[in-house]
């Protein structure tokens, strides 16, 4: 008979986790602006079956050199492996794990929000206490666009959601650091 | 010219002497090149097969290897070798043919994504967009693959692209802002690894394919000498440090000797070069070295720490490194006799367990006196190109190599069918060495095509089975850990009938001349006239069936719980 010891426990694999820094990570990755850079980097976290949370990739002044912005749970995910393997790709420049006190991140959230006549002046209420700016108006319903770290635009879901949330759409942060020194 | 024009002058350009590969509908202008370019092509029977030649030549040469496949099949053949060539740090640059541009995305035939594909799997890799790019590129990708820690790097190449007109002019400088691998180490780093050596009593140098990629053999081997340091490799390291010696304590990890892997485990420092700590070598990571603190010394710092935390982590290129630790490490001026009660203790381990095996009663072959008797017959001068098995195991055991670039093999992949193509390679890469397959019934039938290519060559390689008609390796496992309940390891029952591929007439058929050795008392002697005889030769070396590899670290145990 096949020794029953052989087998692992389902607690024996959760355990198994190590280097965890349990903090989120913001990573500002430059990159040569060429086809499959984006694949590249991501497909290094899939290997680790790591899941981002928010990735986002946009030009920056040199039009040689994209930035791709990268939020992930480093409770959840490792995080030393693969920033290394990241400064291993030939196409990656430079990588910076973000200190989250040093660094100014933003995001941009549209919410579709279902409303009547009598609630739509709530939600405009409401965009305005977020400095939110309402982007277009409907029958029956309302476009908020809102701009602010992370826990601004859930505070604000949170807050519209019971009047009927009927999409939202959020960027993903990008973020740079603070003071005259580069990201 | 044709870019596939310049693509030619750009491999005279790089030196290359020799390419493997094999043709197909994407890939004809290349091929067309071929015809007036002045390359030695090798026509391999699968493109796998060039890719491991492509392997077995940068392995002996320490050159990057270079192979050629069309798209689709072509390049997914091709995906064997370039994981391989990532796992071991091979540096092979592969070009693969592709459809058409226009074809792109729309499952042309014989599309397959090769970039995707082998996205994962490559140091680096590029799609060509614009032929006139294509000269910079491949400069790039030879850099890019040599340097560094070497690996595979692919260049995808569409069919009507491959045709332009381009003007080309030779390219002699690359562009690779993202690339700079670092190579000189940290002085004060090194320092301090020298002072550690100098203050440990019981240190063990630990060296890995690094030191051969580096080229750093005779600097470790001063290192060695100068401190009287017990060392050891791993099975990709063997040859780095000569053997046997005094200062050798053999190969270390699963089937590495006690010496080796008890040093490890009572050592107070362990100087690791150009080696990964793989998990082959550790065991059971929490039970690994627990004394030890660690020098880390590789030029890819994303091994520093990744499975052992270093204490004095040293990144670059190890053949300056070690040469500036010798020095630093002299300057200390050790007591060398700090080590007696060391070296004492080893060798009591070293002559309480000596690698051995004892012959079998009832006159049949024993695998490791085939490896011996090999020995001898070449007077340990040979290159031995392996498969992957028992057979490797026994090879790394009791083949002891003299000089790094002698021993090639498929370490962190475990390639099966490697051996027999990579050897082709090898004997291109060093012609005048006697170049020796060693492999099993299970694995030469993985690539054993490649005999015609051998044939057509005209290489004197020597081909030995060590034929046990077993998967011998997982029959091992089943044996030891799975309660003895074989399944699917007999290759050599057909239908309750002892029945074998004839490899004899196999290798006859092939145009290579074939022997069967059976007998322990007279076998040597018919090996000696094997390969004594001009060519190629496949010798058929009929073994004890259930002969076991030992000693052994039951994976994801301890050191000390080595068995056998
Ligand atoms: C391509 C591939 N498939 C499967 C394996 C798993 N494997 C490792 S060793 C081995 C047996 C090899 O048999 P053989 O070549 O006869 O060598 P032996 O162990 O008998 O010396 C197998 C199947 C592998 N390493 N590579
Ligand atoms: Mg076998």
């Amino acid at each position: 008979m096949v020794d029953t010891n052989e087998l692992l426990s389902l607690d024996e694999l959760e355990a198994a986790g190590h280097l965890r820094t349990g903090r989120k990570h913001v990573l500002s990755i430059l990159v040569e602006n060429k086809p499959g850079v984006l694949t590249r980097v991501s497909g290094l976290f899939t290997r680790r079956g790591f899941n981002i949370d928010t990735l986002s990739v946009g030009p920056t002044d040199d039009e040689r050199i994209s930035r791709i912005t990268l939020t992930l749970d480093g409770a959840q995910n490792p995080i030393d492996q693969v920033t290394k393997q990241l400064h291993k790709l030939v196409n990656v420049l430079k990588i910076k794990d973000l200190e989250p006190a040093e660094t100014v991140a933003r995001e941009l959230a549209l919410f579709k929000v279902a409303v009547d006549a009598q609630t739509r002046s709530e939600v405009r209420e409401l965009a305005e206490v977020f400095r939110g700016k309402v982007v277009d108006v409907g029958r029956r319903s309302i476009i908020v666009e809102v701009t602010g770290d992370r826990s601004k635009i859930e505070a604000f879901e949170r807050l519209v959601r019971p009047y009927g949330l009927v999409e939202m759409i959020r960027t993903g942060e990008v973020a740079i650091s603070r003071g005259r020194e580069e990201t | 010219m044709r870019a596939v024009d310049a693509l030619m002058e750009c491999l005279k350009a790089e030196g290359v002497e020799v390419v493997f590969g094999y043709p197909g509908g994407a890939n004809l202008p290349t091929y067309d090149a071929f015809v007036d370019a002045g390359i030695h092509h090798v026509l391999v029977r699968n493109e796998a097969g060039g890719g491991h030649a492509a392997e077995g030549y940068a392995k002996v040469t320490g050159k990057v290897g270079v192979a050629f496949g069309t798209s689709g099949p072509g390049a997914t053949n091709l995906v064997t070798p370039i994981v391989d060539a990532m796992m071991d740090s091979v540096p092979v640059v592969f070009f693969t043919g592709q459809v058409r541009t226009e074809l792109l995305g729309t499952d042309g035939f014989q599309e397959a994504d090769t970039i995707g594909i082998t996205m994962p799997a490559v140091k680096h890799s590029f799609m060509i967009t614009d032929p006139r790019e294509l000269p910079r590129i491949i400069h790039e990708a030879f850099h890019i693959a040599g340097t560094g820690r070497p690996g595979p790097v692919v260049i995808d190449l569409p069919q009507d692209l491959s045709k332009v007109d381009i003007p080309y002019e030779p390219v002699t400088d690359v562009h690779l802002p993202g690339y700079q691998p670092r190579t000189t180490g940290n002085a004060k780093q090194i320092r301090q690894a020298a002072r550690a050596l100098a203050a440990a009593r019981r240190p063990v140098i630990y060296a890995g394919g690094g030191v051969v990629a580096a080229g750093a053999s005779d600097e470790l081997r001063r290192l060695v000498r100068g401190g009287r340091f017990p060392v050891t490799t791993t099975l990709m390291g063997l040859g780095t440090y000569p053997a046997p010696d005094d200062l050798w304590l053999g190969m270390l990890g699963m089937h590495g000797t006690r010496a080796a892997n008890y040093a490890m485990d009572e050592a107070d420092l362990i100087c690791a070069i150009g080696a990964r700590f793989d998990d082959r070598i550790t065991g059971k990571l929490s039970e690994f070295a627990p004394r030890a603190k660690f020098i880390h010394i590789d030029v890819d710092p994303a091994e520093i720490s990744k499975n052992i935390p270093a204490h004095i982590p040293i990144v670059g290129d190890a053949k300056q490194i070690l040469a500036r630790l010798d020095a630093e490490y002299t300057a200390q001026d050790a007591d060398a006799s700090r080590l007696d009660a060391w070296w004492q203790r080893i060798h009591t381990w070293q002559e309480r367990h000596p690698l051995r095996w004892e012959p079998a009663a009832d006159g049949q072959i024993k695998p490791q006196q085939v490896i011996e008797a090999i020995h001898r017959i070449t007077g340990g001068d040979a290159i031995l190109s392996s498969d992957v098995g028992q057979h490797q195991m026994w090879a790394a055991q009791f083949y002891d190599f003299p000089e790094p670039r002698r021993w090639v093999n498929s370490g962190g992949l475990g390639t099966m069918g490697f051996g027999l193509p990579a050897a082709i390679g090898a004997q291109l890469g060093d012609r005048d060495r006697t170049t020796v397959v060693i492999t099993g019934d299970g694995s030469i039938q993985m690539n054993i095509q490649e005999l015609a290519t051998i044939r057509q060559e005209n290489l004197p390689v020597k081909v030995v089975v060590l034929n046990n008609g077993y998967l011998g390796m997982v029959r091992q496992w089943q044996e030891l850990f799975w309660q003895e309940r074989y399944s699917h390891v007999d290759m050599n029952t057909y239908g309750g009938e002892e029945a074998s591929p004839d490899f004899v007439k196999l290798a006859d058929a092939y145009g290579i001349r074939g022997v069967r050795l059976t007998e322990a008392a007279t076998f040597e002697d018919d090996l000696r006239a094997a390969f004594e005889a001009e060519g190629p030769a496949f010798i058929d070396v009929r073994v004890v069936r259930d002969e076991k590899v030992y000693p052994m670290i039951p994976a994801g145990e301890a050191a000390r719980d080595m068995v056998g």
